[in-house]
């Protein structure tokens, strides 16, 4: 290549998207929240046995502040829509969703009064991963798309779909 | 013990005992309303009995089955007694479609919550209760869901035919 065979050895080009992209998609830091049974599968995924610190993502955050991704494993019932939504509001940007399991994704089975049809109506979600539970390799998959998803964002896109967000 | 209850409860209460019922050695007395009050009383406060914890108090529907002719509601106080290690049953049937019944709040404190949680969920005044207001179902959910007669569902199913409609909701 033209350009970095003049300068010093050592340094390397690329663009400035794909660099900050690799950088948010190898320290994923989840939000510790679990919901319901599609919980156990996510602590599941998370403990040794399946080992998700293998992507960069061990650490569960306890704080939404310190967090970048929300897991929502589960049925969200009505009265849990609006602390989850506020969780989402805490977490600074860049952030993103995934709706584990069928309650999560459509409501399920819970197709009733006291259960949200679909986390969708509340909160932009990113990856949809379907099952019940989803298994840990189904999660795992899940995430593994969420980064090809987080690669191919451009800084410009995000930037502009928060500001909107946010208004 | 059965037989201890059985002579209590003719002896103090015969006019307010509707019928007595023993399933699978689960013993219990179906009582009139008005007689509820005295009858936890008693069996609370007797020397010999002292069912003094109320672990529960639960509700059914008969809407739409056989049972209804005596009235649709039924109110099932679940008693224990700690000195004799013994559990029995206080049912009481309750006519119409806005039940009323008085309250247990001033003999058991735990009657407070449970009471609540009937009132949400099915929809039985309790007159006399201090704060019975909704304490599981959200507070924008109109009507009382264990009801029989309450939608089962809260959006119509999607299917091939109409997946590109907007979900309708029933309640």
């Amino acid at each position: 290549m033209g350009l970095e065979e003049k300068i010093p050895d050592g340094i390397m080009l690329t663009t400035l998207d794909k660099m900050v992209n690799w950088a948010r998609k190898r320290s994923m830091w989840p939000l510790g929240m679990g919901l319901a049974c599609c919980a156990i599968e996510m602590i599941s995924t998370f403990a040794s046995h399946y080992d998700l610190s293998r992507f960069g993502m061990e650490i569960l955050r306890p704080s939404p502040r310190q967090a970048d991704l929300m897991i929502v494993s589960g049925r969200v019932s009505r009265k849990m829509a609006p602390v989850l939504k506020r969780l989402y509001d805490q977490m600074p940007d860049p952030k993103w969703v995934i709706s584990m399991g069928a309650c999560a994704s459509c409501g399920g089975v819970f197709n009733n009064y006291a259960i949200v049809q679909g986390v969708d109506t509340i909160l932009p979600v990113d990856i949809y991963v379907p099952g019940c539970p989803p298994r840990p390799e189904q999660l795992i998959e899940g995430i593994l798309k969420l980064f090809k998803k987080v690669e191919q964002e451009s800084l410009k896109d995000k930037k502009e779909k928060q500001v909107k967000r946010l208004g | 013990m059965e037989e201890k209850i059985r002579k209590f409860m003719q002896e103090n209460f015969s006019d307010g005992i509707v019928r007595e019922d023993d399933f699978r050695g689960q013993q219990s007395f179906y009582i009139r309303k008005e007689y509820l009050l005295d009858v936890l009383k008693g069996l609370k406060e007797d020397e010999d009995l002292r069912f003094e914890f109320l672990i529960d108090i639960c509700s059914l529907d008969w809407h739409g089955d056989s049972e209804e002719a005596n009235g649709r509601f039924e109110v099932i106080y679940n008693l224990f007694s700690l000195k004799n290690k013994y559990r029995m049953f206080i049912k009481v049937r309750l006519e119409g479609d806005n039940p009323e019944i008085d309250t247990a709040c001033e003999l058991w404190m735990t009657a407070n919550w449970l009471e609540r949680e009937v009132w949400d969920l099915m929809g039985i005044k309790f007159t006399g209760h201090p704060n019975l207001i909704k304490i599981v179902t959200p507070d924008d959910l109109v009507g009382h869901p264990l009801r029989r007669d309450f939608p089962l569902t809260y959006e119509v199913p999607r299917f091939s035919w109409n997946k590109d409609d907007p979900p309708e909701v029933i309640l």
